[in-house]
């Protein structure tokens, strides 16, 4: 094998492109009204108008726009995915759903990381618990009964959340146990996917986690048959507590 | 003919009596048909969503070179090692010598279309690696020793029946028919590969350009750990994935997940910036992100066809195409399969072995009317045919047509042949289905119309 510098391989490769794209293509979505024939001259080129994403959200699904839709559609969304969503009144209520959650399932050992809202519920369920922050073994994760985290933001359009590798404990911790509890508190619950984006960018703009994740539902596959099974790889359950 | 359309054609005359898999593939889709057809409903404007994103794939297809370089130095800003890979070997290579300097033993992989099209599996399996298909389809079929049926669906073409006797038979578990069952059988039997490889290798289905990130979208969690708890973590992806902006997911993801499975999101759309960053508590030491272009810069070449480089694979297109739903996707002999197949197929590996594919299509244009980025595939398949002809035309058929039109432009010729064939005739019904019939091409699987008794010159002289 002909060792070759990497600059050489990037610069063929954009040479190739630049070269390509000499000729101009025609406009997107001009089904069958292009030129008919390699000698024909291609239609008009389209002249690119800005980011039409920030039109393209209002053609997308709704996410509604008060609270209390945001909260509705939320439910809804989960309700669908099977995620098991509670809103609360309180951070002290949430703690009382989750001693209830740990004692039904017999939750023996906790695996979370630091942050005020999951460090007051881990102490308030007073179980063995191994934080994520600063490394563990893999394998004392995997034994986990469940993982306990915070995330960036909730999104009522999809019914999904956002967990990165800097704040929610790390890349595994919310995908390695067999059930994902994430503890949120109301205002981070947006409309839309637009919303989500432009939040995560004002969040960590400046410098970005490794991982950013957004996840709608428990893991899932329809893989036989097109039949729906939770926990292919990742959590069985999906917990969202809101407060 | 090519021996890769004998083969099609070998292939497809089997299939197609096959009413096992006539059924299975009818149900399957069909479920799929339902739940796409709810999740549109929940669009606002569908057909201006497609629209949307067909004009933002443009931009990042015919800006490529700009966006390209943006993204690769974004994220070698954060540690990231980016390789540009010409051809499918050079990419092999890249990734083979990545793994040897890792001293790894085990390497765990999540779904990726760009390895099976470069044979990334072999080619490491043949240096001794170990490589484990994590997504629970992706495992099947490599259990199986086959190629995936369908580029979402991998495992479509099997009843859990066949599978259950799969795995008792390569993992020794007890027989069952629950899908549920045979589903916690892979994960168990993955969960230990994912903490002892050293390598995992992925796919990417978007690489966002302003931000030098990649977005991987799965259902099943096995990318988020494949990408989580190896040493190592390589990223295998053409370089058409490319997305300007960030925000641009927030068409995108919706989108895929509708036209690609009916869902309104997929369960896990991940970001990835770089190797694990300073104070993280795990994650890849070391990522590679090896951009492939494997003649893809051919197609680019080709302004007519360069928006088939606006595709997602979401695999719509496969599950509404006729040709497809009866012949599957084992028939095709290619990675790509289906319209958008059939249409870049003869672009990546050779116009004249693989033009056979745009005649498999009966022009309807389902996949045209189906595809979320508004690629213009049954035209495509047209263009392909034309331009098959034109670098390679066939003297008989030359000669064919121009005696034809020397024929239909003499009157007298023409009249003549039309006598010659109505005395024929007779004659040739009798020989009809018979090895002596002398176009039997044609009537083996066509009627012929009967020649008529009299012209239409003759018919006109008689009532005047």
């Amino acid at each position: 094998m002909v060792e070759e510098s990497p600059m050489n391989a990037q610069e063929r490769i954009l040479a190739r492109i630049r070269e390509a794209l000499k000729v101009p293509a025609p406009k997107p979505g001009s089904h069958g009204h292009g030129g008919h024939g390699r000698d024909v001259a291609p239609a008009p080129v389209f002249a690119f108008q800005g980011r039409p994403v920030q039109v393209a959200r209002s053609w997308l699904p709704p996410g509604g726009s008060t609270p209390q839709e945001h909260l509705t559609r939320f439910a809804a969304a989960s309700a669908e995915l099977k995620t098991d969503f509670r809103c609360v009144e309180s951070e002290a209520e949430a703690h009382v759903q989750l001693r209830q959650i740990a004692d039904s399932e017999g939750w023996a050992r906790v695996a979370s990381h630091h942050s005020p809202l999951t460090d007051a519920a881990t102490t308030a369920l007073a179980r063995p618990t191994l934080f994520t922050d600063g490394g563990y073994v893999p394998d004392e994760l995997e034994v986990c009964d469940v993982g306990i985290t915070t995330c960036d933001v909730l999104v009522a359009q999809t019914g999904s959340l956002v967990v990165n590798s800097r704040t929610s404990g790390g890349r595994a911790l919310s995908v390695l146990p067999p059930h994902h509890v994430v503890l949120a508190r109301k205002d981070q619950l947006l409309g839309d996917l637009t919303d989500a984006f432009q939040r995560i960018e004002q969040l960590h703009g400046t410098h970005w986690p490794s991982m950013i994740s957004l996840v709608t539902g428990p893991s899932r596959t329809g893989d036989i048959e097109r039949i729906l099974v939770l926990g292919a790889h990742g959590p069985k359950k999906l917990t969202v507590l809101m407060w | 003919m090519s021996n890769a359309a004998q083969q099609f054609l070998e292939a497809a005359g089997t299939i197609t009596r096959n009413l096992r898999h006539r059924g299975l593939i009818q149900t399957a889709l069909r479920k799929y048909e339902v739940a796409r057809d709810r999740k549109k409903s929940a669009f606002n404007d569908w057909s201006a969503a497609r629209q949307s994103a067909a004009e933002t794939k443009w931009d990042a297809i015919n800006h490529l070179d700009t966006y390209l370089t943006e993204f690769a130095s974004k994220i070698e800003a954060r540690g990231t090692k980016v390789h540009w890979c010409t051809t499918g070997p050079e990419a092999r290579d890249t990734i083979r010598g990545i793994i040897k300097d890792a001293k790894a033993k085990c390497v765990v992989k999540s779904k990726a279309m760009t390895a099976e099209e470069i044979h990334l599996n072999e080619a490491l399996e043949k240096d001794g690696f170990e490589v484990v298909e994590s997504d629970l389809g992706e495992f099947i079929v490599q259990l199986r020793k086959e190629p995936p049926y369908h580029i979402v669906f991998p495992a479509m073409h099997l009843t859990r029946d066949e599978i259950s006797d799969l795995f008792e038979r390569e993992l020794g578990s007890a027989p069952t028919r629950e899908p549920e069952e045979l589903t916690m059988i892979a994960r168990r039997a993955l969960r230990r590969k994912y903490i002892q490889a050293d390598v995992g290798i992925t796919g990417a289905n978007f690489a966002i350009a302003e931000t030098g990130m990649v977005s991987i979208t799965e259902n099943e969690g096995n990318a988020r750990l494949t990408s989580a708890l190896p040493r190592v973590m390589v990223t295998l992806l053409g370089i058409e994935k490319i997305l300007p902006k960030l925000e641009d997911l927030a068409l995108f993801l919706p989108l895929l997940a509708t036209a690609g499975a009916g869902q309104t999101v997929t369960g896990y759309n991940t970001l990835y910036g770089g190797p694990r960053q300073p104070g993280e508590s795990d994650g890849p030491i070391e990522w590679h992100v090896v951009l492939l272009d494997n003649r893809r810069t051919e197609l680019l070449a080709d302004p007519e066809q360069r928006d088939a480089l606006h595709c997602i694979r979401c695999g719509a297109c496969l599950n509404v195409c006729p040709i497809f739903r009866n012949v599957g996707g084992h028939t095709y002999g290619t990675t790509y399969s289906g319209p958008v197949g059939s249409v870049i197929t003869p672009h990546l590996r050779g116009m004249q072995e693989w033009k056979h594919l745009s005649n498999a299509s009966s022009l309807c244009g389902a996949c045209t009317e189906a595809c979320p980025v508004k690629i213009d595939l049954h035209h495509h398949l047209l263009q392909n045919r034309r331009n098959a002809v034109g670098d390679s035309p066939s003297w008989i058929e030359r000669l064919a047509w121009r005696a034809h039109a020397f024929a239909v432009n003499t009157p007298a010729l023409y009249q003549f042949g039309q006598e010659v064939a109505r005395i024929v005739e007779p004659l040739r019904l009798r020989l009809q289905g018979t090895p002596l019939d002398p176009v039997k091409s044609w009537t083996r699987t066509r009627d012929l119309p009967p020649v008529a008794p009299e012209s239409f010159k003759e018919w006109w002289r008689n009532r005047r």
